[in-house]
């Protein structure tokens, strides 16, 4: 292949792959905004009775954190090692620390009947 | 630069053709992502504390007298956009768009969270009318510890950004200013995971 079909050819698939990245940002944009509006609305209008309304908050925050991860983020599963070890284990940490605040808090308002 | 190119950090990777800025970035930006991860566990604790406090309202006003869901979908609609505004910059850098162009992004998003900030103070002053500021009970300390704190972050990030923009046009997109840009990008995105957090903990949930 001459030079120049070789140059040809690596700009026409940078132009792919400049397309490819954009639709990344605009399928997490889209997916996020439809992520968002859902539970706007159905909190502003009470569209489900309240624990239904807890539950579908709490799903459509864990799927949209995975978007904003996948598609703005760029974290995914051909993540280098260290990089998916680091969130791992902050994620760990997270739920170790967020999960034993509420259960003890919450055991301590039972027994002291607080609110 | 095949289909199947592996991340070398978090983010936008700029590839081979960036040649010394990619190999730094592999350690640079992977130092960054440790800073984010651990701000990302400061969060989480304030996150608990507030759960845990949001009944604490002591007779005064809780998260039904005080929220209003407009203004909150007007911020949230501001965030996600610049984020997608950051991520366009992102691509401007990668694929050595003209350097106004970059420029005229980074201005977008950095508007979109100036624009944010102004209708989040109105909140916080709107809420302190009402009776619930800080001092009030457990449940607005809780609250001001936390909005506040991630509102800090976005300021802290159209500062940073202001100066980055200093750079370039002091500097030009030498390495240092676009591994400035990249590691500000993730602070972007990730501020913006904390704000989805807010609005579905702090907000959506409260006016269930």
């Amino acid at each position: 292949m001459s030079e120049q079909a070789q140059t040809r050819e690596d700009k026409a698939d940078e132009a792919r792959q400049a397309r490819r990245e954009f639709l990344s940002y605009a399928s997490g944009i889209a997916l996020a905004l439809a992520l968002t509006l859902v539970p706007f609305w159905a909190v502003h209008w009470h569209a489900l009775p309240q624990t239904a309304l807890y539950i579908m908050i709490g799903a459509f925050a864990l799927v949209q954190m995975v978007v904003h991860f996948r598609f703005f983020l760029h974290i995914g599963f051909r993540q280098k090692r260290d990089d998916l070890q680091l969130i791992l284990f902050s994620a760990l940490l997270l739920v170790i620390m967020i999960g034993g605040t509420l259960w003890i808090m919450g055991s301590l308002a039972r027994r002291m009947v607080l609110p | 630069m095949s289909r199947y190119e592996n991340f070398d950090y978090p983010g936008l990777n700029l590839g081979g053709g960036h040649g010394e800025t990619h190999d730094a970035a592999k350690t640079t930006v992977f130092g960054f992502w440790v800073f984010l991860m651990s701000d990302a566990i400061i969060f989480g604790l304030v996150f608990a504390t507030y759960v845990a406090s949001v009944h604490a309202t002591a007779g005064g006003p809780g998260p039904k007298d005080l929220y209003d869901i407009k203004s909150v979908f007007i911020e949230t609609m501001l965030l996600l956009w610049s984020s997608f505004t950051f991520g366009m910059a992102s691509l401007a850098l990668k694929y050595r768009h003209s350097t106004p162009r970059l420029i005229g992004w980074l201005l977008v998003t950095l508007a979109l969270g100036l624009a944010f900030l102004g209708f989040e103070t109105h909140d916080f002053l709107t809420m302190i009318a009402k009776g619930g500021s800080p001092e009030r009970s457990g449940f607005t300390s809780a609250f001001f510890d936390l909005v506040p704190l991630h509102g800090l972050h976005v300021t802290a990030g159209c500062i940073w950004l202001l100066a980055l923009l200093g750079q370039v046009a002091r500097y030009g997109l030498d390495s240092r200013t676009k591994l400035g840009i990249m590691r500000l990008a993730l602070f972007w995105h990730f501020l913006d995971i904390v704000w989805l957090a807010i609005f579905s903990v702090v907000y959506l949930a409260g006016l269930a």
